[in-house]
């Protein structure tokens, strides 16, 4: 029925167009057309993520979780962002699904079922954090374009899968290879079926780490849907559109991959710091690589009351891209002191730590907690705004809560 | 080369004929693939009769209903230049990714000229002015410093 309808405007537009009438329907369409049966039901159930989550945009479907909702070691599904560029894949056959090993720098292009890639590789799993480079986007000033992410872009998973490497070194890798570039199955918004909404990579050295994996499970289960099913490349402490989903296809590249997002402005920040709001010419434009160090106090919720004489348990996480957090600190004077807090080891590279603290308050009032951490080479996160950037990517200006002792 | 002119007419002639023969096809094909996906005719039914066009009017007036100053059905803000907007810019995304965004007159035109580079968004035409008025008068940016106060904060009483 959904799909009768999109034909049915796709039928009416292609008349359009001969009779040279206007292309948009939509005024005339009182029924409200849905070409996909995935755009219009209710996105909590549909991808079964709680009803305290943020719905940014619903066509893509773009989803944020609230601080407090992170608050487990591992994220469950249910409080997993989601960032889509273009349409989620609406049939996905994981009996018929293969990864092609392509490109420039293959020396013999390969084709593996999900079956095979289950069988032939030795299986991994690691806690991974991904974390969408435009988290904190709605900060900046003059604002950014795109979704206005506030902090909920981020989580911290566990991935199954294979490791890139021993795909990538069974089919054989050149030595002029430079980048890998994922091609996937998601379709692009304009439904046109020669564009990609997206298709990104990362240079050969973070294709080959350990913790690059090709992932077939979550959390111990299918991935879901709108998380990359059946097939995902993940890529923890890099922006989280490196870990391509609905993975379907891997090209060595012998330069630099020139996919859709890779080039322009996409995850790309000034090369030199730069004023606010001003014009940056595409080629002063540098990748994005690892993330930045950054932390998230998920308890209590902002907004606690306590008794006068009461401690406050608080608690978090924090993450550094591909460094590791060496330093975690907490202050209830707006920065004029700090006290330093426990942290605790990583469970692997490249998965979030988690931080707690007891926090005494001298008087009554209104206090804010803010939260910040250092990494393994000495940065901390700034309490204002770090750099201006045209599309305003990594934001980890310190987070804070407020809390009130009456 | 007996009768050139007459040549030439018969050929002008077939050419002409088989041009008439694939503008049917196409014409016939066309109907073909509405009727396919439309047996009923329902897309056209609404300018039948007079009682049916009333009736339809009164569909048009729900589906782009406004209700406190918001158009319900996308959320934008009901100012001139609306329907100009919800037609071109949500088509192919959502009307909250207009709604997020803050933009001056220049910035909202660069991200038109981003999308029809990029994004197959089609020529604006006299819409283009309308639309982009309309989003900076009712989208503009606002200034928010290096960092603002925190706001919207729900107390809520933390038992011990």
């Amino acid at each position: 029925m959904k799909r009768r309808f999109f034909v049915k405007k796709a039928a009416l537009s292609a008349m359009a167009g001969i009779i040279g009438a206007d292309i948009v329907f939509g005024a005339t369409m009182p029924e409200g057309y849905q070409p996909l049966a995935l755009q219009d039901s209710d996105p909590f159930k549909l991808f079964h993520k709680d009803t305290e989550m943020v719905v940014l945009n619903d066509k893509p479907w773009n989803m944020e979780a609230q601080a407090h909702l992170l608050d487990d070691k591992v994220t469950p599904n249910e409080y997993i962002f989601i960032r889509n560029n273009g349409l989620i894949p609406e049939k996905v056959d994981e009996k018929n699904w293969t990864l092609t090993i392509d490109g420039e720098s293959v020396k013999q292009q390969k084709k593996y079922t999900l079956a095979e890639l289950k069988s032939k590789f030795k299986q991994h799993t690691y806690q991974l954090t991904l974390e969408c480079g435009g988290n904190g986007r709605s900060e900046f000033d003059p604002p950014a374009k795109g979704n206005q992410w506030t902090i909920g872009a981020v989580y911290c998973a566990n991935w199954t899968g294979v490791r890139l490497r021993d795909v990538l070194e069974d089919a054989g890798i050149k030595s002029d290879a430079v980048y890998i570039g994922y091609h996937a199955a998601d379709m692009h918004l304009s439904r046109d079926p020669n564009k990609e909404p997206i298709s990104r990579g990362a240079p050969m050295a973070k294709a080959l780490q350990d913790e690059t994996i090709l992932a077939f499970q979550m959390n111990g289960n299918d991935i879901p849907l709108a998380h990359g099913f059946p097939l995902r490349l993940v890529a923890g402490g890099w922006p989280a559109s490196v870990s391509g989903k609905w993975l379907q296809r891997i090209s060595i590249r012998n330069k630099i991959h020139d996919g859709e997002k890779m080039n322009g402005t996409a995850y790309r920040v000034p090369c030199h710091p730069v004023a606010a709001g001003e014009e940056v010419p595409e080629s002063e434009m540098c990748i994005i690589e690892s993330m930045p160090v950054k932390s998230l106090i998920t308890y209590p919720k902002s907004g606690a009351i306590i008794a006068k004489g009461q401690k406050l348990k608080i608690r978090g996480h924090a993450w550094a891209g591909e460094l590791e957090v060496s330093k975690m600190e907490f202050s209830i004077d707006f920065g004029s002191t700090w006290k330093e807090c426990a942290v605790e080891k990583p469970v692997n590279r490249l998965a979030w730590q988690h931080f707690s603290a007891e926090v005494g308050f001298p008087t009554i009032g209104y206090y804010e907690i803010w939260a910040r951490a250092t990494d393994s080479k000495g940065v901390s996160q700034p309490m204002l705004l770090p750099g201006w950037n045209p599309k305003g990517y990594l934001n980890n200006a310190c987070h804070r809560i407020a809390v009130k002792v009456s | 080369m007996k009768n050139p002119d007459k040549f030439e007419q018969q050929t002008s002639g077939a050419y002409r004929l088989v041009l008439i023969i694939i503008a049917l096809v196409v014409i016939i094909l066309l109907g073909g693939i509405y009727l396919y996906n439309d047996p009923d005719l329902s897309y056209f039914k609404n300018s039948g009769q007079d009682s049916e066009l009333v009736e339809a009017a009164g569909d048009m007036d729900e589906y782009n209903k406004v209700e406190n100053g918001l158009h319900v059905r996308t959320g934008l803000i009901d100012a001139p230049g609306l329907m100009a907007t919800v037609n071109n810019c949500t088509t192919c995304h959502s009307a909250k990714l207009v709604i997020q965004n803050r933009m001056s007159k220049e910035r909202w035109i660069s991200t038109i000229r981003w999308m029809q580079k990029t994004q197959n968004l089609w020529d604006l035409g006299d819409n283009e002015e309308v639309i982009v008025n309309y989003l900076v008068t009712n989208y503009p940016p606002k200034k928010k410093g290096r960092r603002e106060v925190l706001t919207n904060i729900e107390w809520y009483e933390l038992k011990k």
